[in-house]
């Protein structure tokens, strides 16, 4: 897990808060540094809410929320952490924070939260939320933090939602609801790819996607 | 008992934790290049899983839903903790995990040293978590909760061993560029998930 993000010094000099190198920071893990398809973090929860694009986007939300908060939350404390308890320090900011998205979620948006099922409290253990906190928000003041969170848990809801759009077109017919395909086409006889909307849909989709995205930027597996 | 077995069944193979639920996908991936290690992180999860998804149910029976007993015991009705369970199911499985290396190290130095490096990953393994949080929304009974996280393990060590006896057999074959690692493993994934879903419908 060697990002160039994690190779960023500590910023001595006065804090510029949008120089070239801050927004880099930021706009990295979109595509070339991606969380999902180059640091292989986080791939339990892609899978599992990417059959609607609803679903897909309120997740991608909730995480991006709680990787940023997060990634501040520790960076802030991050000398102030024995090493040897670093991890149980960190899941229980995490933990505390996917409790608070958890409650937001089932006041405001109870449907999609009883969908998501256990997937909002499985954020806790979302590798790309640790993966963050220990591989840059250890290192980092909190402004930078904020933004590699922000980055990372952008990049991951772009992976989330492609995946989800590819599902619930190709498996539903629809997007976000709508039913794009017209009652016509199944007059004539077409059917939707059932498999889409199953688990194995999931893992072509991406495993797809994962070469797709790798061949555009030419990143190879040592 | 038949209900027991039948759950087993539904959660080794037609529900299986990893290929239907994606649970511990990153541990699957990262550690399923050699069968000796896969087996090992198997059996890790397996014991692991046994011994926390009892003990969160027992967590949240006495302590932590709605009306809990021990509250009820003192007379506090309509005490809610529900919204600490995130936090504190991730507590025990941190402390469990601490406990069993602990008591590995004393007693079995064969065993800790088999499963040694891999214990700590499971803190943070997906599924351990996302069993204790099955456990709670299916409503699963003390005995359910303790086959259930058995089955679960066994259902996630079965795929990781054959993933990573299929990877074995690929590093001998000529894979696209881009595909390599994560792509062609994604899609061998979604293959054995194609097979598993041939379990489906099975009725003890």
């Amino acid at each position: 897990m060697s990002s160039p993000a994690t190779e960023v010094a500590p910023a001595k000099a006065p804090l510029m808060p949008f120089d070239k190198k801050t927004r880099q920071i930021a706009i990295d893990p979109l595509i070339d540094n991606n969380p999902i398809t180059i640091q292989v973090l986080g791939i339990c929860s892609a899978l599992a809410v990417t059959v609607q694009v609803e679903r897909a986007l309120v997740m991608a939300a909730a995480v991006t929320a709680v990787v940023a908060f997060s990634n501040v939350a520790i960076s802030l404390i991050r000398n102030l952490i024995p090493s040897s308890i670093r991890i149980i320090v960190q899941l229980s900011v995490i933990a505390s924070l996917v409790i608070m998205v958890d409650q937001l979620l089932q006041a405001f948006l109870y449907d999609i939260a009883k969908s998501l099922s256990v997937f909002v409290g499985l954020i806790i253990t979302n590798c790309i939320i640790m993966g963050r906190a220990e591989a840059f928000a250890m290192a980092n003041p909190p402004w930078q933090s904020f933004l590699d969170g922000l980055g990372n848990g952008i990049g991951y809801g772009v992976i989330l939602i492609t995946v989800a759009v590819f599902r619930e077109l190709l498996g539903s017919g629809s997007l976000l609801g709508f039913q794009l395909v017209p009652q016509v086409a199944y007059d004539l006889g077409y059917v939707d790819m059932g498999l889409m909307v199953l688990a194995p849909g999931a893992f072509i989709v991406l495993g797809l996607l994962v070469w797709a995205q790798r061949t555009w930027t030419g990143f190879t597996e040592a | 008992m038949v209900d027991l077995i039948s759950l087993a069944v539904k959660s080794i193979f037609v529900e299986n934790i990893l290929l239907a639920y994606f649970l511990g996908m990153c541990s699957f991936l990262a550690v399923s290049k050699k069968v000796e290690t896969a087996v090992g992180l198997g059996a890790a999860v397996i014991f692991v899983l046994t011994i926390t998804t009892p003990a969160n149910w027992a967590l949240h029976h006495f302590l932590l839903r709605e009306d809990a007993s021990l509250w009820v015991a003192l007379g506090l009705e309509g005490v809610d903790l529900s919204f600490l369970v995130f936090i504190a199911f991730i507590a025990v499985i941190a402390a469990m995990v601490q406990l069993v290396e602990m008591v590995l190290d004393r007693f079995s130095p064969t065993l800790y040293n088999a499963l040694g490096i891999f214990l700590p990953l499971i803190a943070v393994n997906c599924a351990i978590l996302g069993s204790s949080l099955f456990m709670v929304e299916r409503e699963y009974t003390a005995a359910e909760s303790l086959v259930f996280g058995f089955s679960s393990g066994v259902g996630w060590a079965l795929a990781i061993v054959s993933m990573a006896a299929i990877r074995t057999k690929l590093l001998y074959s000529n894979v696209p560029q881009g595909l390599r690692g994560l792509g062609i493993t994604m899609l061998t994934t979604g293959l054995m998930a194609i097979a598993f879903m041939a379990f489906a419908g099975i009725q003890l």
